[in-house]
């Protein structure tokens, strides 16, 4: 099967080489992906896909190896580097190993971004993240208070008492909580991302706060365990478990009804955005520094920090409207 | 026959005083609702804890359980999903069946290789593992993939328990039956208690070994369908370090580490006691740092009593030594 995949990924390469060789004019951007075959990337190469249509004279080479690691990754770039593409958007295996290849790769004036997974700093122009920890703070309590007019109680259910990014994102959630007047969070419990604790910790507040609205569970482990205890309680509908999660995972839990909502980042409009970034590099309309502010069509733009990084949007909500086109891609 | 009696009815006490001071904390925590609720959540500890008590009993360990038991969840999971119309009782045939397999598989190495049971079951446990990630990809199968029926068997009522206790109860009884009634059950006892006399009666020691694992690898199977059903998700970390809890319910049960003691009624007691532990501690409002060890020492506290009380005093050979001191 690998094989199968490397000769097609092959054959696509050595097709889009002759295909642009036709119309030289045209921008060739690769999006180059951690593997092949992977239904989030699959996505975002058809967010990138969007992006050229609306650009017009882009196309795009959707690229990768077939597993994940970093040596196959630094292959296909030397293949694109051969090719001599305009530019290379990358979703990194490792930040350090591919860095000297695609450091190579801007030498020869090929432009380079990171996107999803970056690359360390001397390897890359920009890096573009999905959100970031205040957009995700505020999401997940935004996701609760919309379903709670009249205010409410919630409780979060979160991964380790010592995960990091978990902690991150309850803190700048807690710090917007003035914006949401009349929502109560009545507790924090911690599931250790185990499917059994999580569920019993999840029972354990709907015991504890019988009048408890909704739970918030920013792990993917969590809101899966949480949604399943709300449903055997025969709470769904009464109790909205929500916070990140994807959608593949989530969707028995959106058709019994136990979750109105959650949120994860869009791989489509990150292919999007990262097309879009790559676009604007290239042809100078932009430029990659502390502070610039690069245009991403329909995504609005991303403003650089200190590292030349930058956060594309709110993770995307999912519900009952969209879950269907999401569920069979990540 | 008396020490085990009262070994139970000392941690039945506890279980007891445990229930009350969470009581006044919690007050629902003694609805009988809530009790069942609790009984059902510790069923799959209980099925496991008398698999590695039998285990135990031959002076073997087995840590593979939780391994075992994720393995046979994803296969049933994915069996499932390939063919939705599979009827549970044939899942339930594979699961018990493919555990049982797992098992004898840990066995077969510790009988005709002679290699230590804790290498050979740290062994197959990160094996199985690997297994799970190889056939699934490391890709979940979630709730909505799995059929109605798949999902609803535990959770099904019966005479106002779900099928899950059920399952449970008859199988304590049945193991009850096969170790205190049968040449087998008996065996488990022999090889543990003292192997050199288990020959000499004409016990084979490796084959009953083999036996043992059998026994609980076809437990965590049955429970790796329950689980899998009950959470409805499978993915390789399906429980994971969930032998640890098995081997500490075992232990806080009075069974012997160092074999050839222990009862069914131990390891069930020694399950719901960690159970009910489980279960209280998200709603007794303690701080998730301090959980841990709550749980470490009230294991540590139910150990210490349970072997005070176990301890058989020496026999006194020269009674008139004695009486001269």
């Amino acid at each position: 099967m690998s094989v199968m995949k490397k000769i097609l990924s092959t054959a696509a390469i050595a097709a889009a080489f002759t295909g642009s060789a036709a119309q030289a004019e045209d921008m060739r951007i690769a999006l180059v992906v951690k593997a092949l075959g992977i239904g989030f990337f699959e996505a975002a190469a058809k967010g990138a896909e969007e992006a050229a249509a609306e650009l017009g004279d882009v196309e795009i080479i959707y690229t990768g190896p077939t597993d994940t690691t970093a040596e196959g990754q630094i292959e296909v770039i030397n293949s694109l580097i051969a090719q001599g593409v305009d530019a290379i958007a990358i979703s990194a295996n490792d930040p350090d190993a591919v860095a000297p290849a695609l450091a190579r790769a801007m030498q020869r004036g090929i432009t380079v971004i990171s996107w999803d997974s970056g690359v360390a700093e001397e390897g890359r122009q920009m890096h573009l993240n999905p959100s970031s920890n205040p957009l995700i703070g505020n999401m997940i309590i935004k996701l609760a208070a919309d379903h709670l007019p009249e205010g409410g109680q919630v409780a979060v259910l979160s991964a380790s008492a010592t995960a990091t990014n978990q902690n991150i994102w309850i803190e700048e959630m807690n710090k917007v909580m003035g914006n949401y007047p009349g929502i109560e969070v009545v507790a924090t419990v911690y599931g250790d991302d185990l499917a059994d604790k999580s569920y019993r910790e999840a029972q354990g507040l709907m015991q504890s706060y019988p009048d408890l609205d909704a739970i918030i569970a920013p792990t993917s482990v969590g809101i899966v365990a949480a949604a399943q205890a709300v449903a055997d309680a025969g709470k769904a509908g009464e109790i909205n478990v929500t916070g990140l999660g994807l959608p593949s995972e989530m969707a028995g839990a959106i058709e019994s009804g136990a979750s109105q909502s959650f949120a994860i980042w869009n791989p489509i409009d990150l292919g999007y955005s990262a097309t879009m970034i790559a676009h604007a590099l290239a042809t100078g309309e932009a430029t990659a520094e502390p502070g610039a502010s690069i245009p991403m069509g329909r995504m609005g733009e991303v403003t650089l920090d200190d590292t030349n990084s930058g956060a594309m949007a709110d993770p995307f909500v999912y519900d009952a409207s969209n879950i269907a086109d999401f569920v069979n891609i990540f | 026959m008396s020490i085990l009696k009262s070994r139970e009815m000392i941690l039945t006490g506890a279980i007891v005083v445990l229930v009350i001071l969470i009581a006044t904390r919690f007050p629902a925590f003694v609805a009988p609702s809530n009790l069942a609720a609790v009984f059902n959540d510790t069923s799959p500890l209980i099925l496991l804890a008398i698999g590695q008590m039998i285990v135990i009993l031959t002076k073997c360990i087995d840590l593979s359980v939780a391994a075992n038991l994720a393995l046979t969840g994803m296969v049933c999971a994915m069996i499932n999903v390939a063919a939705p119309g599979t009827p549970v009782v044939v899942i339930l045939i594979v699961a018990i069946a493919l555990g049982a397999l797992l098992g004898m598989f840990n066995g077969v190495l510790v009988w005709k290789l002679d290699i230590p049971p804790i290498v050979v079951t740290l062994g197959t446990m990160t094996i199985y593992r690997g297994i799970i990630f190889l056939i699934s990809d490391g890709k979940w199968v979630n709730s909505h993939e799995m059929s109605g029926a798949f999902k609803a068997f535990p959770r099904a009522v019966l005479l106002g328990l779900p099928m899950l206790s059920w399952i449970a109860i008859i199988l304590t009884i049945v193991f009850f039956v096969i170790m205190t009634r049968t040449t087998l059950g008996r065996a488990f006892y022999a090889v543990g208690g003292n192997p050199h006399a288990a020959v000499y009666t004409g016990i084979d020691v490796g084959k009953t070994q083999f036996w043992a694992f059998t026994f609980s690898g076809a437990l965590a199977g049955l429970v790796g369908y329950l689980w899998v059903s009950r959470y409805a998700v499978a993915y390789v970390d399906i429980a994971l370090g969930f032998e640890l809890d098995v081997v500490a319910a075992c232990v806080i049960g009075g069974i012997a580490i160092s074999g050839g003691i222990g009862s069914i009624g131990g390891a069930v007691l020694g399950a719901l006691f960690l159970g009910v532990i489980k279960n209280a501690l998200p709603v007794i409002n303690v701080s998730p740092f301090w959980q841990m060890a709550i749980s470490g020492s009230a294991i540590i506290i139910a150990i210490a009593v349970n072997t005070r009380a176990g301890r058989t005093k020496g026999r006194i050979i020269l009674k008139k030594a004695e009486a001269a001191q």
